[in-house]
């Protein structure tokens, strides 16, 4: 069920649900921004891990939340951009900035290359070839014709931008800012997408093929876009967790990564952009919680944590909130 | 007046205060009664099979607290899991100096892991000490000065295997197997280092991922590309499968394993001990199932800190006695600060370690560090299978500097 | 010319480890239309039980038989416990509890028996080396076993009614209801059949690979490639397709494009069935009209 017209809050008047919006903006953005300047140096760079994972959940979430496509090899396309990156700035001295279009647009070619002979057919296909290139990915990374680039094995050394025009703020200050405004924007083009012609498309192509296929769309087509614009999401969000790390090397880059955006996704909440942020939290957090629980087998936690969720909470966290505003906004006289 | 007063006694508290205050940010991680020690470890996931090296360790440090511990403080020992995976090991070492406030850091597991951390560690100068990865980069007092390993490296393996090789066969073509990454190239290079312009001629190679569910494929070309000798760096169950499909095979080369896959539990009984009768390796540590050291008393001291400390741990899991090994190396470093244990101190003891030797490596290996030379164990001595066990021969062996 | 008869000789031998997981992944397909991903997982696990009984003094082929039996219930709990209550939700759950199983089983199995290498006994034994080395006796006796049970399932699914109610299920379980068939243990049984040929799959691969809780992973997937190779619905297209796998990627490690990109090989292999013919070598072509 996707949340339809979100303009019409419970008070109708469009001059009150406007200034509640500016209101919500501006608390949004003082929420977003604030923690540069309270939290420490580690709690701010855990921070800004989260909302890179959380951009990267929301790359998921455009192609098998909202589209229905099955991808278990988003980790790949997480890796692509953060390797992008990596060599512009290692080998040619690309500054950061102008590294994140370069890395969308080939994370966009791949996933549109790789989408295009599994998207034709059912999303079993889909999901076993995201399967096979996200365990042959560290393999690719550490080629010998690659070597040069990517530094095989022994990985590319990045350094975090330093402020510009002498900001008095520490580099990871600036490093959160900078991810906030890019994970701000691609969650304000999502949601843009989302609640276009495009996103009902998408949607109705999750919700019933046939019937999308013979209103005359082109489903193929549009299955492979949407897929090239997953990739691009999720690849942004690699690049910049490669400079909030300061480092890339295979190893970074297993199957598992895509496994954690997958739990991230459904923990969060299947199709919901807000769900995408708590997916980010949730990915970022909760191993320290297993670890807490069980220091031996964290997994285990991780595995049950996901099966509860598509048992008890199949709309995730973003779901459970709708249904708590829901009963809510009910009760109201 | 009374405001006055309270001004002037508060101000020389503050004044008396401000020292220790001042100390206190000298010395991070140490306090008049403490010293904070931290550690990351694959304690989940496949590696994990290394996380008993932090069970060694945690017990040192309590058995060095029961005594007294160090310093007139005791050690508080925190080790975190990275389930090796870069990222993390990232993540865990910012919050163990950035939050737990570490004077310095000790053991970490693994190259790509510490890798991801060591620039980092290097530029806040937090002492980065003896790691735990063969792996050759971290000896390297010039560009990273604050970090150092502790084992001796692959490359420095794979130098002493090529000397050898040349003074038995110097005619040898040389089949060289490595794992796909940082540890099975160092085999690659430090081949190389010694064989120099030979090496293209001399050495066939292939390689495999850790992914790979056999090896057969590659064994079977190196056979059949005519090498007579066969230098293997490959984790422990590829090492089973290789010295069995050699055999197999029915292929004699003079084959060399890397120590790192060489035990007789792990290694050598799955593969068929009949089957790897031959094989040469090289340790720096006594094997604890070898005859030899039956009434060796400094395998007795560890025999008796297992038996009293780790109750249920394996005693044939050379894990043990390599925590060990570096746990008495941090013990000295420690005893050597004497009551200074800021990070410039402890950097300076741990770099100027007089040759020293500890209860679990082989008579001749030493410990020992000087301020131009990170390679805290140089030395080695080669060891042959002989159906039961590993048999010393020869001298101790010292590999070049690289 | 030897190089090359031996390389392809291995690649039947590992192509059969394949050809079994293949099977095992085609069985649930056929009772289920699902993939399972987490296949390759709950066959080390069965292949550990398989250890414990053995260590603790069982004879090798009780302890085989067993397990067998052991695994299969295992199957039909986990289809009727997690699959049940799901089975009318979206594909994405069903891929989710798939990948939760994957993330339970796999590391419960590592926490429990640890992840040192063990070895796992072969009831294949020769005294002297067959065909001048090319082959041991494990391995023609484990290809020897793969291919018995494919007869059986072959077997099962085409001479008995219970097969015919099975396939009937899978393929449309409403028809299927209306004449007396219990779909929802016809789904049970299939899975535990595939939890049984996946144990039978794990104990022929373990004494070749040796046994520890990371060996099935990168199997799953030159399985999947062989699966999609021969055809997702066709068990012996499935088996073909394996052996057809293992010896592609030994020849093309070997002589191709060298060792460093054989899982490439097998992504590559999935990306070429998908883009030529997505049916597979043997599999029926389904043509959907809307």
């Amino acid at each position: 069920m996707t949340r339809m017209d979100e303009s019409l809050g419970p008070s109708g008047a469009a001059g009150g649900s406007r200034a509640w919006r500016a209101t919500l903006l501006t608390l949004g953005i003082f929420a977003a921004v604030a923690p540069a300047f309270l939290l420490e140096s580690f709690q701010l760079f855990q921070l800004t891990m989260a909302v890179i994972m959380a951009l990267a959940v929301l790359g998921l979430n455009i192609v098998t939340g909202y589209n229905g496509q099955i991808s278990l090899g988003h980790g790949a396309f997480f890796a692509v951009g953060a390797y992008v990156t990596a060599i512009l700035m290692s080998h040619f001295d690309w500054s950061f900035w102008a590294t994140l279009p370069v890395a969308a647009l080939v994370c966009a070619a791949v996933g549109y290359g790789v989408g295009f002979p599994a998207l034709r057919l059912g999303g079993l296909y889909l999901a076993l070839t995201t399967f096979s290139l996200a365990v042959a990915v560290p393999q690719i990374l550490k080629h010998k014709a690659l070597e040069d680039w990517t530094g095989g094995v022994q990985g590319l050394f990045l350094v975090k931008p330093d402020p510009p025009f002498g900001l008095a703020v520490t580099p990871d200050q600036w490093m959160y800012l900078s991810v906030v405004a890019v994970a701000a924007l691609c969650f304000w083009g999502t949601w843009n997408l989302v609640h276009s012609r495009i996103g009902r498309a998408l949607m109705a192509i999750r919700d019933n093929p046939t019937a999308a296929q013979a209103m005359g769309m082109d489903i193929s087509a549009l299955k492979t876009k949407t897929f090239a614009a997953s990739a691009m999401v999720t690849g942004i969000a690699g690049a910049l967790s490669a400079v909030a790390i300061e480092f890339v090397a295979p190893d970074s880059f297993t199957f598992g990564v895509s496994i954690t955006l997958f739990v991230g996704m459904v923990v969060g909440g299947v199709a919901s952009i807000l769900g995408s942020l708590f997916g980010g939290l949730f990915v970022l957090f909760v191993p320290n919680i297993a670890e807490a629980i069980s220091k031996a087998a964290p997994g285990v936690i991780y595995g049950v944590i996901l099966i509860l969720f598509l048992f008890l909470l199949p709309g995730g966290f973003a779901g459970l909130l709708r249904q708590i505003a829901a009963r809510l906004t009910r009760r109201r006289p | 007046m009374t405001t006055s007063r309270r001004t002037l006694i508060l101000t020389t508290g503050a004044l008396l205060a401000a020292p220790r205050l001042a100390a206190a940010q000298e010395t991070p991680g140490v306090t008049a009664t403490e010293i904070r020690i931290g550690s990351t470890n694959a304690l989940s996931g496949p590696a994990s099979t290394y996380s008993v090296i932090t069970k060694c360790l945690t017990a040192m440090f309590q058995r060095l607290n029961d005594q007294g511990g160090v310093g007139g403080r005791k050690i508080a020992f925190i080790a975190y899991d990275d389930a090796y995976q870069p990222p993390r090991t990232l993540e865990q070492t910012r919050r163990l100096v950035e939050q737990d406030k570490v004077a310095f850091l000790f053991n970490q597991l693994g190259t790509p892991t510490n890798s991801a951390i060591h620039r980092y560690v290097n530029q806040r100068k937090v002492p980065h000490l003896f790691l735990a990865t063969g792996a050759d980069k971290w000896a390297n007092p010039k560009e990273y000065p604050w970090t150092i390993g502790w084992q001796p490296s692959y490359r420095t393996e794979a130098q002493i295997y090529a000397k050898y090789i040349l003074e038995q066969k110097p005619n040898a073509k040389i089949g060289l197997l490595y794992q796909n990454d940082d540890f099975g190239k160092d085999y690659l290079h430090g081949l190389k280092d010694v064989l120099g312009a030979r090496f293209d001629a001399m050495v066939k190679t292939a390689t495999n991922e850790a992914t790979d569910p056999t090896i057969d494929s590659q064994i079977v070309s190196l056979q059949a590309a005519g090498c007579d000798t066969l230098v293997c760096g490959i984790i422990p169950r590829f090492a089973a499968q290789a010295i069995r499909k050699v055999h197999d095979l029915g292929w004699k080369p003079m084959m060399f394993m890397t120590n790192v896959s060489v035990s007789a539990g792990a290694v050598m009984q799955p593969a068929g001990p009949e089957k790897g009768v031959g094989l040469i390796t090289s340790d720096y540590r006594k094997d604890q199932s070898d005859p030899a050291w039956a009434n060796d008393p400094g395998m007795a001291e560890w025999r008796a800190f297992m038996a009293k400390y780790i109750a249920d741990g394996d005693l044939s899991d050379n894990n043990y006695t390599y925590g060990y090994g570096a746990g008495s190396t941090m013990i000295q470093v420690l005893r050597q600060c004497g009551n200074d244990f800021s990070r410039e101190n402890v950097m300076k003891q741990a770099t100027n370690i007089a040759p020293m030797d500890i209860a679990t490596l082989l008579p001749g290996v030493q410990v020992q560090t000087q301020p131009g030379n990170y390679n805290v164990i140089r030395q080695m001595q080669l060891q042959r299978w002989d159906g039961k066990s590993w048999v010393r021969f020869g001298k101790v062996i010292e590999g070049g500097n690289v | 010319m030897n190089g090359l008869a031996h390389q392809i000789v291995a690649g039947i031998a590992t192509g059969g480890i394949y050809a079994a997981v293949a099977l095992a992944i085609v069985m649930i397909y056929q009772a289920t239309h699902h993939v399972n991903f987490a296949q390759g997982e709950m066959a080390t696990l069965s292949t550990f039980i398989a250890w414990s009984m053995i260590n603790a003094g069982m004879p090798y082929w009780v302890a085989f038989f067993a397990t067998v039996v052991v695994s299969f219930a295992i199957g039909v709990a986990i289809e009727r416990l997690l699959m049940r209550p799901v089975q009318n939700a979206p594909e994405l759950t069903h891929v989710g509890v798939f990948i939760g199983l994957l993330l339970i089983i796999g590391n419960a199995t590592g926490w429990i028996f640890g992840y040192t290498t063990k070895s796992f006994p072969s009831p294949f034994h020769s005294d002297k080396p067959l065909a001048g080395g090319l082959i041991s006796a494990h391995e023609l006796g484990s290809t020897a076993v793969t291919l018995a049970v494919l007869l059986l399932v072959w077997a099962f699914f085409r001479f008995t009614r219970l097969g015919l109610a099975m396939r009937a299920a899978a393929y449309n379980p409403r028809s299927a209801r209306l004449v007396g068939i219990r779909v929802g243990w016809m789904l049970a049984l299939g899975w535990g059949l595939a939890a049984a040929i996946g144990a039978v799959a794990g104990m022929m691969v373990a004494p070749i690979v040796f046994l520890d809780p990371t060996m099935m992973l990168g199997i799953l997937l030159y399985a999947f490639a062989g699966a999609l190779l021969g055809g997702i619905d066709n068990p012996m297209g499935a088996v073909i397709g394996g052996f057809v796998v293992g010896v592609l990627e030994n020849l093309a490690g070997a002589y191709v494009v060298g060792t460093e990109l054989k899982l490439t090989v097998a992504l590559a292999i999935i990306i070429g069935v998908l883009v030529v013919r997505p049916s597979g070598l043997f599999g029926r072509v389904v043509y959907s009209r809307v």
